[in-house]
């Protein structure tokens, strides 16, 4: 898929889930007597469970097969057979390597595929003034081109820094992994997942890729650092990683806070309305009360 | 255009010439530039002004990353950081001095009122509006406001609304000028009795979108330097934008007083001293609620474990050195009223805040970047031009419109040809310069 700008456009607004959701909170408010039906709450629990991958990196060998599907299948050339560390406007997936001493990693090395990380709830999306990147039901955070305006508020959002922007055409884009919302949308997973030869990356629902990985570090305490990162990084991100070291040394940004980014605004814009219909009276009765003290000075004469 | 009152200033008005004509001819009149072309200062700011065209013109064309050194790492750079985020702050006197003459009735300040609210519309005008330069899809800014989705979760959709209905509110504040100036009385009349709404409007407005250009940066965390990041920046940055409009006033009024000499009222000349000795105390005070903000901030947040090396000695320069110290000038201006004091300690206190909003958002963001952003000549050049097109535009409406006079222009004798007294003026805006 080559998501040019334009033609990404509002088939992925959620609105019909949101109204579902919406109507079944309705229903439950209603009537304590309204019982739903199993099925009904688990399919209700399964919109609220993304879809996600789970990166091993115990398991990725550097092979730099999903940078090649990736930009074959989102039209960008052919990225160099090298790693990186960060994404580009071109490279929207990218494997990165660290070094360490024998005795700490087997073979001493260790390869960490990096792209956005699908936040649940997304930095750049609540940023975003014209909700050009939007975080749909199924997981993918996809950028839309007819409604961007090229602010890059996104960008300076993002713990991720995940969203590149194109500086050098009189027609940017927002360029980041769009987790192939395209083939999800056809239930396929992404490009990646699967092309990888290794098998390190396992597509699935969220809680069973948590699940998963919990698994895994269980069964093999001394191959994992025990943690999941993604599970709560950012208010928890749709990527998840398990590693053998700590993620620090693997190039994570250690500063990106548990909680969800958009909730550092909140406070702020629940501020709004309060000041809007606070202040105004207020400002309207002081001027009253000294009109009336010194009615000579009048604000419009 | 029916209301328009038949004695417009020193027309004969025959009566073969209708309104309308009489109207056009006086506008056109009045386009006319005034004063001597050829000054340096006309020179330079005309060639910035021209350069910064060619430069957009290339920007349009290649892209941002043909003019601005902008990374991935660092997306807002100059244009952002100064032009807007430092300019509307500098603009943050309109609402401070509506408040006070419009809301408080404190007469003192009534003869700058106009000239504020003008500097603080302009400045929104195009400070803002550089922001439209830094758009890099710009043909969709209009989205936020025919509603192509409303990002209601995001602070710059705030910021933007408010920066478009302040706007409006703003041109209704100045609005009667504009109708003193075309003579039409009974305009002046309706557009003043909305002056007071548009006020409280206007302050409101301001209250939020200042600390709103704080709250941008709310998500950006992990990526300034903690001795510039707390969750109270919005507060910051609306404490902050009281002294730093208000110094601005004082500078601007500085300046006025002597380019526009001819232009002033007598009341403008005469409250000079009180009003400036007004001015500093507010100014001392708001500096000394900035400060205690900032105190309880860093000790709130543990900062002084960030103070060792350059990063702590250039925090302490920011705010001992461009807060504490003009601060303390103020309250000596205030004390012993002494206009000059508060003069140098405006010029302080304007640097500080330049400081202040460039370390936000330039200096003290992404530190550890691999590739550190430093402006490019073309984005100085941008923003020169950007601040010199505003300069013009001010001295073009001080000129002609009944500004730093609140007179209203049909009370006055008034000659088609500028006054000899005009002239002047703009030789002395070339010393200035
Ligand atoms: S990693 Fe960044 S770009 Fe990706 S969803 Fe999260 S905030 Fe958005
Ligand atoms: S650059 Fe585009 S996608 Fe990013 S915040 Fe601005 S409008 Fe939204």
């Amino acid at each position: 898929m080559t998501p040019r700008e334009d033609e990404l456009d509002d088939r992925r607004e959620p609105v019909t889930n949101c109204d579902r959701r919406g109507f079944l909170r309705v229903l439950g408010a209603a009537g304590a007597g309204l019982a739903l039906t199993p099925a009904a709450m688990a399919q209700a629990e399964a919109e609220g469970d993304p879809y996600g991958v789970l990166v091993d990196t115990t398991m990725c060998m550097g092979c730099q097969t999903c940078t090649k599907v990736c930009a074959e299948g989102h039209g960008l050339p052919a990225p160099e057979e090298v790693c990186r560390s960060d994404t580009t406007t071109t490279q929207l997936s990218v494997v990165d390597s660290y070094t360490f001493p024998e005795e700490r990693v087997e073979m001493g090395g260790v390869f960490v595929k990096r792209q956005c990380m699908h936040c649940l709830q997304p930095a750049c999306a609540s940023a975003c003034l014209t909700k050009a990147l939007l975080k749909t039901d199924e997981g993918p955070v996809v950028w839309r081109g007819s409604k961007c305006m090229g602010c890059r508020y996104c960008m300076l959002s993002c713990p991720f820094g995940m969203p590149k922007f194109e500086y050098d055409s009189p027609n940017p884009r927002i360029q980041k992994c769009d987790m192939c919302a395209d083939r999800l949308a056809e239930g396929q997973p992404p490009r990646c997942v699967e092309n990888c030869p290794a098998g390190a990356l396992t597509f699935g629902r969220r809680s069973e890729l948590i699940e998963e990985a919990h698994r895994r570090i269980a069964e093999a305490p001394d191959d994992y650092y025990h943690h999941i990162y993604g599970e709560r990084e950012a208010g928890g991100t749709s990527w998840l990683y398990l590693a053998k070291v700590p993620f620090e040394e693997l190039g994570f940004p250690k500063e990106v806070e548990t909680e969800s980014y958009p909730a550092m605004t909140k406070e702020f814009l629940y501020g709004v309305p309060v000041v809007l219909t606070l202040v105004p009276p207020l400002l309207l009765g002081i001027s009253k009360a000294v009109a009336s003290e010194r009615p000579e000075g009048g604000a419009a004469r | 255009m029916t209301t328009i009152e038949q004695n417009l200033p020193g027309q004969a008005a025959p009566e073969a010439i209708s309104e309308r004509q009489r109207l056009l001819r006086f506008l056109r009149a009045e386009l006319k530039p005034r004063g001597p072309l050829l000054t340096p200062f006309n020179v330079i700011s005309g060639l910035v002004i021209l350069a910064t065209a060619v430069i957009l013109g290339f920007r349009f064309a290649y892209g941002l990353g043909a003019v601005s050194n902008l990374t991935q790492e660092q997306p807002w750079g100059l244009w952002k950081g100064f032009n807007v985020i430092t300019g509307v702050a500098f603009a943050g006197g309109a609402y401070v001095m509506v408040f006070l003459v419009h809301v408080l009735r404190l007469q003192r300040y009534r003869p700058i009122v106009r000239v504020t609210i003008l500097n603080g519309l302009l400045a929104y005008v195009f400070y803002a509006g550089a922001l439209v330069l830094d758009l890099g899809r710009p043909w969709n800014v209009i989205n936020p406001v025919i509603g192509n989705d409303f990002g209601l979760s995001s602070v710059l959709f705030l910021v933007a609304w408010h920066f478009m209905l302040y706007m409006i509110a703003a041109a209704v504040e100045f609005s009667p000028a504009v109708a003193e100036w075309l003579g039409m009385k009974r305009l002046r009349r309706i557009l003043s009795a909305m002056t007071l709404g548009a006020v409280i409007l206007g302050i409101s407005l301001s209250m939020l979108h200042q600390s709103g250009l704080g709250a941008l940066y709310l998500m950006a965390k992990p990526k300034i330097q903690p001795l510039w990041y707390s969750e109270f920046v919005p507060i910051q940055f609306l404490v902050s934008s009281v002294f730093a409009g208000l110094s601005m006033v004082i500078l601007e009024g500085t300046i006025s007083r002597r380019v526009f000499r001819a232009r002033a009222s007598a009341a403008y000349h005469f409250s000079q001293e009180r009003i400036l000795v007004g001015l500093s105390r507010i100014c001392a005070g708001s500096m000394f609620v900035y400060m205690f903000l900032q105190t309880v901030v860093f000790v709130h947040g543990r900062d002084w474990r960030y103070m060792g090396g350059g990063w702590g000695a250039w925090f302490l320069l920011e705010n001992l050195g461009f807060v504490a110290v003009p601060c303390a000038l103020y309250v000596l201006a205030w004390r012993r009223r002494n206009t000059r004091l508060a003069r140098i300690a405006s010029v302080m206190a304007l640097f500080g805040i330049v400081l202040n909003r460039l370390n936000v958002s330039v200096v003290a963001f992404m530190p550890h970047a691999a590739v550190r952003y430093v402006p490019s000549w073309m984005e100085v050049v941008v923003t020169l031009g950007v601040i010199s097109a505003q300069i013009w535009v001010f001295r073009w409406v001080v000129n002609r419109m009944p500004v730093l006079d609140a007179e209203p222009a049909w009370k006055r004798e008034r000659k088609e040809e500028p006054t000899a007294a005009e002239r002047p003026a703009d030789r002395l805006l070339v010393k200035e310069n």
